[in-house]
């Protein structure tokens, strides 16, 4: 396996492309037991990697169940709290859920879990589609430090970090390259 | 292509690369999504305050532009021309500077002269978005304009468009010249020669006085409306004249190509620049560009009032 960075030697690898799988895989799983009726279930990602590891997600639960789970595209830029307050702005993608919502349960899906104010304002930006019976939130990565009274409902792995430290995943599809998560100690 | 938007005004599309407004028009999408949803407000611009300042009337785009900033959650005012105090006397410099004394965090301009927005923001923290400068530029419509083709047509480099009509004294021909040819669009300017001088061809367009040699090739064409208000000498001998030399009447429709779009910024003159069934024909995406200025509003609102001015 590659495990070369380029342009941060203080990277440390803490997932590979083994573990990332096994890790959404028992995600998977973790849904199925938690929603006895899973066809109500719709899997939201955050763009750009949540919407990645929601699919990857909802392939495992139909291999293991052979149930076609929905999933979505939830993007949180129109919601946030920090408006106003940055230089720059990234684009805005356009948000997908099935219609209507009620009845339903909603998983937010990203891959790192950090403030928490991403998944609030997730949360609002599926208000505003409907009233789903319930949101849980699924995360690749929950480092800690949270700002907001929220804690996830599935986590591929729990990694304490320090603030200074960033977290970076990469996949396949959205970065091109092999799939791994790197823990980088900033300057 | 840009991943970023760092601009706090919009003053015009001549000022912009080719990936600043492609960027504009992603973001738009995302905002078309929002007028589909079961509660059509975001709280994007939560506690920010817009100024509709329109010293020259208008209806339709102050109202878009209105209901846009609803969306967006953000407070308006609305000037209009009759009620502020330019009529007093007051300079366009100090009504602005009392306006950001109200803590104005964007205004909306719509103004008879050219220059107006850019001598604004220039000045004032607030973001200014230009809606309109004399005969200069109308950059929110030619961004609809351009949506709506990319929507219809998947795309604009490689199209040709017709812009048709008084091209003189029109802000939205300007702006729509600058974005069709940066986005890669091939444009024809067709009207009387008085009202499309040949200087337009330095602009890298081209130009013809023959509506009915250029109808069969183009995707696109653009009616502009002829502009009354702003013409201070006879430019041709008569509304009946102009409709029989460059009206949209439905025996010239049929030269049109079958996916050929029919476009018209509004308010539509019915029977001079178009006829009234060609106007609600299928190939006219006239509503089409209503509904997406709102999108296209919301973007440019959200990009340049959302972005940190400090």
């Amino acid at each position: 396996m590659k495990q070369e960075k380029q342009n941060s030697s203080a990277a440390v690898p803490i997932m590979d492309a083994e573990a990332i799988r096994r890790a959404l895989r028992r995600i998977a799983h973790e849904i199925i037991e938690g929603n006895p009726a899973p066809d109500k279930v719709v899997l939201a990602g955050i763009p750009s990697r949540g919407v990645e590891i929601a699919q990857r997600v909802a392939a495992f639960i139909r291999e293991i169940e052979e149930i076609d789970i929905e999933t979505g595209i939830i993007d949180v830029a129109m919601h946030r709290d920090d408006v106003g307050m940055r230089p720059e702005l990234p684009v805005v993608h356009a948000s997908k859920l099935p219609a209507p919502l009620e009845e339903r349960t909603v998983i937010i899906v990203d891959d790192v879990l950090f403030t928490g104010r991403t998944a609030r304002a997730a949360m609002d930006a599926i208000n505003s589609f409907g009233r789903p019976t319930r949101i849980q939130l699924a995360v690749l990565i929950d480092r800690g430090h949270r700002e907001l009274p929220i804690r996830p409902d599935y986590v591929g792995k729990n990694l304490p970090t320090a603030t200074r430290q960033q977290i970076q995943v990469r996949l396949q599809e959205t970065d091109n390259e092999a799939d791994a998560v790197w823990l980088e100690r900033q300057g | 292509m840009t991943t970023r938007w760092t601009r706090k005004d919009l003053l015009g599309l001549r000022e912009l690369s080719a990936d600043q407004i492609n960027f504009v028009l992603e973001t738009a999408d995302a905002f078309k999504e929002v007028g589909t949803r079961q509660i059509k407000k975001v709280p994007a611009l939560r506690g920010k305050t817009l100024v509709n300042f329109f010293v020259e009337p208008s209806t339709r785009t102050r109202t878009s532009f209105e209901l846009a900033a609803f969306r967006l959650s953000a407070d308006v005012i609305n000037i209009s021309a009759s009620d502020s105090s330019l009529t007093k006397g007051e300079t366009l410099k100090d009504t602005a500077r009392n306006l950001e004394a109200l803590h104005a965090d964007i205004l909306v301009l719509r103004h008879g002269s050219a220059g107006a927005p850019q001598f604004l923001a220039s000045r004032l923290k607030a973001s200014v978005i230009n809606a309109g400068d004399g005969a200069h530029e109308h950059p929110t419509q030619a961004l609809l304009d351009l949506y709506t083709i990319r929507e219809r047509r998947g795309k604009i480099d490689g199209l040709h468009v017709a812009i048709i009509g008084d091209i003189l004294f029109s802000r939205v021909a300007r702006s729509n010249i600058f974005g069709l040819l940066k986005l890669g669009a091939r444009v024809t300017l067709v009207g009387p020669s008085t009202l499309v001088p040949r200087e337009f061809e330095k602009l890298g367009v081209e130009i013809s006085y023959k509506i009915d040699d250029v109808l069969p090739k183009v995707d696109v064409v653009n009616l502009l409306r002829i502009q009354h208000e702003r013409q201070r000498r006879e430019y041709f001998p008569g509304l009946g004249e102009y409709t029989r030399l460059f009206g949209l009447t439905k025996e010239r429709a049929k030269l049109l190509k079958p996916d050929c779009l029919i476009m018209h910024p509004g308010p539509i003159n019915r029977g001079v620049e178009i006829d009234s069934d060609v106007a609600d024909g299928v190939q006219s995406v006239i509503l089409d560009q209503v509904t997406n200025g709102l999108a296209v509003r919301m973007a440019v609102l959200f990009l340049c009032g959302g972005i940190s001015t400090e």
